[in-house]
């Protein structure tokens, strides 16, 4: 036994024609860069809240409105009058003649119709035009994401459009083309939308339930400088390349040549910006509704559903009814924070050196 | 286009999908490393510990360092990187030691271990010691060492200079308050004025002219080679017992690359201290080094004497070093490289990592990693050619 | 150094040119009936003249919306705005300047006070934050810095409103002074705590909704100076993990810091339309809110005109800080 082995060392010294040619290089494995960027993103555990509550606020917003429509069907704008007695209790204390102070006090019945309280056909109550709210807050989530995804998505199509043609031409294109964009940028971004909304609501030409396409056009014209900014500075990088040298000394057309680089290189910031922007169109668009504004009464939206607590217009829903408003500041915050948490985790994603 | 092919699974001829790792082995990689760093970090982490636990005695008293099987490894996402694998070496007083390798062999990092500046938490030290002379006559295990104790070693008893100097200098101070900085905080009772003239002291044994000038100058208003003078005017600051330059001069032009080595040179004869000269130079190795260490991928395969490792290399892969560096003797050959490169550090087998890329592998290179031989007290090599001397002998003769 | 300052200046005026002639077109889309509406009171009690009204419509481009008409109109009243006349405000009956000069120091106050508050807690949790990266720490503050970010104003105030308002008391709701106290006219300490008392939930609400920004910028800008060169030289000199952080690397991190702190100053004078309309405080943004409603078209003019101003000046003021703060960059 041993002798043998005694063999077999001796003879693994002397032994040249059995080298194995395995390359010393291939003995790790590795992770592929896509699966390296999912993996990154789902490791983060910011993500992976975010992507859930993102998914939540799509279900409740886009499948919960088909669910409550075969069960109870209610739909947004319908008015349901639950008669609810109310007392109402005033009292006041008064003088009497005989010197003592006496306390007056009056009770009443009345009978309210709407803002009913929370119960089993009407889980968040009905609000004060009788409307269901948990069902309008579904309504609502419709409106602001699908605002906010066209408006992201238009956004990013301008900047692109026009950020490549900054970047690609130069000279005075790139000159006029960041100069309008450096306009827009200095814009106030609220007031001029508040003048734009107001604009849209009175000209007569222009019916109710089409505002919302000139809101989200109001909306995109403040957004796009950023996207054609950030397209522009990587056509900019992508020229001052060493590859980008050789791919001309290969006769590749500049258009071919810096469209193909252009692509991979933009895209990881696009969406990160797009995912980041999303959560930003989102406050805008509940801003406006707050401000009577948005999408017209009486479509539900988030912002609008908030007013209703205005301490201006009185203090008894802010006070009494958090039932109406606070869901929908809830679900705002759901999103916005959803998306920033997403956005965030994709930046470390794609780019693990850009670590927050 | 390209960008969505980066999530798509590709098949590509000849490539097994086996390269990549499964989702579950990832989160089996991230959850030991979570598990492991945390250990490591908490044992740095712990306050007043006692002296004992890191006091211990030098193997020999003329050494001021001693690496002991030091094992520094990288705890990465797709696997344990062995930066540093096994490797023993001293650093005698009054000595400059080469550390010579191909860029990734883990020459930095072993230096890097000795300051405690590994990149952690990623990076730790898991085995092994690094045992420190200080200037008392204690005696330290740096890699057991508490990180608040550490900092009282660090500048000034082993002070360091990083191969970049152009961003190795704090661009919002000025080189004064920089150079102060280090003799206010190791020499008891200095003052601002002391610690001014003991800079002002330095720069000017570094041969910098206008030292005045200098002194209230930012960084950014100084050439490449004036800051490593002024990294190296830093080191010295303190007398340290130990300087480990980096890569000092890869980074500078070549006339500034004499300048700065001779200044080295003589600064150690004056402070009497050792340096730890880490390079990729050999020419560097030989007009600087009494001793070299050759390292590769993580660990040493040669070490001995200048003269040794120049006159009679053993591992075939200083063989190829040496015939790979000009010299005016050789005039029309081609300069000789080494085949292959540098393996991945991820996942090493246990045998020769050399093997794939040696001119004399045999069939045990690739089945067990060889021990170090001994051809004199000073020079060794691990490699299986030298092993059982009779063998070779008895090969040469059947050739 | 100053051609550079010259050109930058010319810029900006460029800028605000443009930005001058889009607000004009975009204001013009406003229905000119407006004018009628708002001006009818007035010509009917006589403090106004038809002359005047149609004056007024083309001053704003309201009468002749042919191109000529429209650049004839812009021209008066880019010659007028440059003279330092925004015009008169119909809402407020008196000249737009006037109403800003007025209101913007309410805004200020509140403002400011916010911008404090947000250097003093966002910055050291920035730095923490960014020492201990992905410390539970590190975790809680940037979650709750994202939560602040992602707050409605309108809702962050109805919610302090209903809770420390009207169920608790301890603040009062809406306005600046409280109506129903009368104080002797020598007690100014009086009123003005009681104002300080009113301003209280605004200055929060800005501050909670702001802070997490500047939180995070500290951190990701922390971050990228904890991980350069110089950060290493500085632990290998020994120094202390507090000096190393604290002292060499918070002093990088205070470039673009100060540089993006100071740029936001002139801001400070916008006002916060949302705000200030929730809790009735009467600033500039509370003024501004209502004329846009009531399509008092030159108070938005020259409101909209005023804020971009203050974005240029901005800008400007970054640049300035740039170069003082970046030793760097030096006039030489």
């Amino acid at each position: 036994m041993t002798m043998d082995n005694e063999k077999a060392k001796v003879s693994s010294y002397t032994d040249y024609s059995e080298i194995t040619e395995q390359d010393l290089g291939q003995r790790f494995r590795v992770i592929s860069p896509g699966r390296m960027v999912a993996k990154r993103f789902f490791k983060s555990k910011l993500s992976v809240v975010g992507l859930a509550m993102i998914i939540f606020v799509f279900l409740f917003s886009f499948v919960g409105p088909l669910i409550v429509d075969a069960t109870w069907g209610h739909g947004e704008t319908e008015v349901f009058e639950v008669p609810r007695v109310s007392d109402m209790l005033t009292t006041a204390d008064f003088k009497a003649p005989d010197g003592k102070t006496y306390d007056y006090y009056d009770k009443s019945q009345t009978t309210i119709l709407y803002k009913a309280p929370l119960s089993g056909t009407h889980w968040l109550g009905t609000d004060t035009s009788g409307f269901d709210i948990f069902t309008r807050l579904m309504y609502g989530g419709r409106i602001s994401l699908m605002i906010s995804f066209i408006v992201i998505f238009l956004e990013t199509v301008i900047g692109v459009f026009l950020g490549g043609l900054a970047g690609y031409f130069g000279k005075w294109v790139d000159m006029l083309v960041m100069r309008i964009v450096d306009i827009f940028a200095c814009l106030p971004g609220l007031p001029i939308l508040l003048v734009l909304s107001a604009a849209i609501s009175s000209i007569e030409a222009i019916p109710a339930e089409h505002r919302i396409y000139y809101l989200m056009a109001a909306i995109t014209l403040m957004g796009w400088t950023g996207v054609a900014r950030i397209v522009r500075g990587q056509i900019l990088m992508l020229r001052e390349q060493e590859y980008m040298l050789a791919a001309e000394t290969t006769g590749i057309k500049a258009f071919n040549r810096i469209f193909k680089h252009l692509v991979p290189n933009a895209m990881p910031q696009l969406i990160v910006n797009a995912t980041l922007g999303l959560g930003g169109v989102i406050l805008y668009e509940s801003t406006l509704s707050f401000l009577g504004l948005g999408v017209p009464f009486p479509r539900a939206a988030w912002g609008s559903m908030i007013a209703l607590a205005d301490p201006s217009r009185g203090q008894e829903i802010l006070a009494n009814y958090p039932n109406m408003w606070v869901p929908a500041g809830l679900l705002i915050v759901i999103t916005v924070l959803g998306f920033s948490f997403i956005g965030d985790g994709l930046r470390d994603a794609f780019d693990p050196r850009m670590k927050r | 286009m390209g960008f969505f092919d980066r999530f798509k699974v590709k098949k590509v001829e000849g490539v097994d999908d086996t390269m990549y790792l499964t989702l579950r082995e990832e989160r089996q990689i991230t959850k030991e490393n979570t598990k492991i760093i945390r250990e490591f970090e908490r044992q740095k982490n712990r306050k007043n510990v006692k002296e004992e636990e890191y006091l211990t005695q030098m193997k020999d008293p003329s050494n001021v360092v001693e690496f002991d099987n030091l094992h520094t490894y990288f705890f990465t996402e797709i696997g344990t990187v062995k930066a540093v694998n096994g490797v023993s070496f001293d650093i005698p007083q009054g000595k400059i030691v080469g550390v010579v390798g191909e860029s990734g062999c883990g020459k930095s990092v072993t230096s890097l271990s000795l300051m405690q500046l590994v990149q952690a938490p990623q990076g730790q030290i898991v085995d092994g010691s690094i045992r420190y002379l200080d200037s008392s006559g204690k005696c330290y295990d740096i890699a057991k060492m508490p990180k608040d104790k550490m900092l009282e070693i660090r500048g000034k008893e082993i002070s360091m200079i990083f191969q970049e100097p152009m961003t190795s200098l704090n661009p919002v101070f000025k080189i004064g308050e920089q150079m102060d900085e280090v003799v206010l905080l190791h020499v008891d009772g200095a003052t601002p004025e002391s610690a001014k003239a003991r800079s002002i002291e330095m720069l000017n044994l570094v041969g910098i002219a206008d030292v005045e000038k200098i002194y209230n100058n930012y960084p950014h208003e100084l050439s490449g080679g004036m800051r490593q003078r002024v990294m190296i005017a830093m080191a010295l600051a303190c007398d340290p017992r130990l300087i480990i330059a980096d890569e000092p001069t890869t980074a500078l032009d070549v006339t500034i690359q004499a300048q700065i080595l001779e200044l080295l040179q003589n600064v150690k004869d004056k402070i009497n201290g050792s340096i730890m000269l880490i390079t990729h130079d050999l020419g560097v190795i030989a007009e600087m080094a009494d001793l070299v260490v050759v390292m590769y991928a993580g660990r040493i395969i040669e070490k001995g004497t200048v003269h040794e490792i120049f006159k009679n290399p053993k591992h075939p892969y200083t063989i190829g070093l040496m015939k790979s560096k000009p010299s005016g003797d050789t005039q029309d050959d081609r300069l000789y490289s080494i085949k292959g490169q540098v393996p991945n550090p991820i996942n090493m087998p246990d045998y020769c990592y050399f093997c794939n890329r040696c001119d004399h592998a045999m069939k045990i290179c690739s089945e067990e990693y060889p021990e170090l031989v001994e051809f004199s007290p000073t020079h060794m090599a691990a490699c299986h050619l030298y092993y059982g001397k009779g063998l070779l002998e008895q090969k040469k003769g059947k050739e | 150094m100053w051609k550079y300052f010259l050109r930058r200046i010319a810029l900006s005026l460029l800028i605000l040119l443009g930005v001058s002639a889009l607000i004009y077109l975009l204001t013009m889309l406003m229905p000119a009936d407006y004018i009628d509406n708002q001006t009818s009171a007035a010509v009917q009690n006589g403090s106004m003249t038809l002359e005047d009204v149609q004056r007024l419509k083309e001053l704003y481009g309201l009468a002749d919306k042919s191109f000529t008409g429209i650049v004839k109109s812009y021209a008066a009243w880019l010659r007028s705005t440059m003279s330092g006349d925004l015009g008169f405000s119909f809402l407020y009956g008196r000249p737009v300047t006037d109403v800003l000069a007025d209101y913007i120091w309410i805004s200020f106050m509140i403002a400011f006070l916010s911008y404090i508050f947000q250097i003093i807690i966002g910055i050291p949790m920035g730095i923490k934050a960014a020492a201990n990266q992905y410390s539970g720490y590190d975790y809680t503050v940037s979650v709750f810095a994202m939560a602040g970010t992602a707050l409605p104003s309108f809702f962050l105030s109805a919610l302090l409103m209903n809770v420390l308002s009207i169920k608790w008391g301890i603040f009062p709701l809406q306005g600046l002074v409280t109506a129903t106290k009368i104080f002797p006219a020598d007690a100014h300490f009086q009123i003005l705590l009681d104002k300080v008392w009113h301003l209280i939930l605004p200055i929060t609400v800005l501050t909670v909704l702001n802070v997490g920004g500047t939180m995070r910028f500290t951190r990701t800008n922390m971050l990228e100076v904890l991980n350069s060169d110089y950060i290493r030289t500085a632990r290998a000199k020994g120094l202390s993990e507090q000096v190393v952080t604290y002292k060499h690397a918070f002093r990088n991190t205070m470039i673009p810091l100060v540089t993006s702190l100071s740029g936001m100053l002139p801001g400070l004078f916008g006002g916060a339309m949302i705000t200030e309309t929730v809790f009735a405080i009467p600033g500039i943004g509370y003024m501004a809110l209502r004329a846009t409603r009531q399509g008092d078209i030159p108070f938005i003019m020259g409101y909209n005109m005023f804020l971009s101003i203050l974005t240029v000046l901005g800008m400007l003021i970054s640049d300035v800080m740039y170069m003082v703060v970046d030793p760097r960059v030096k006039l030489s």
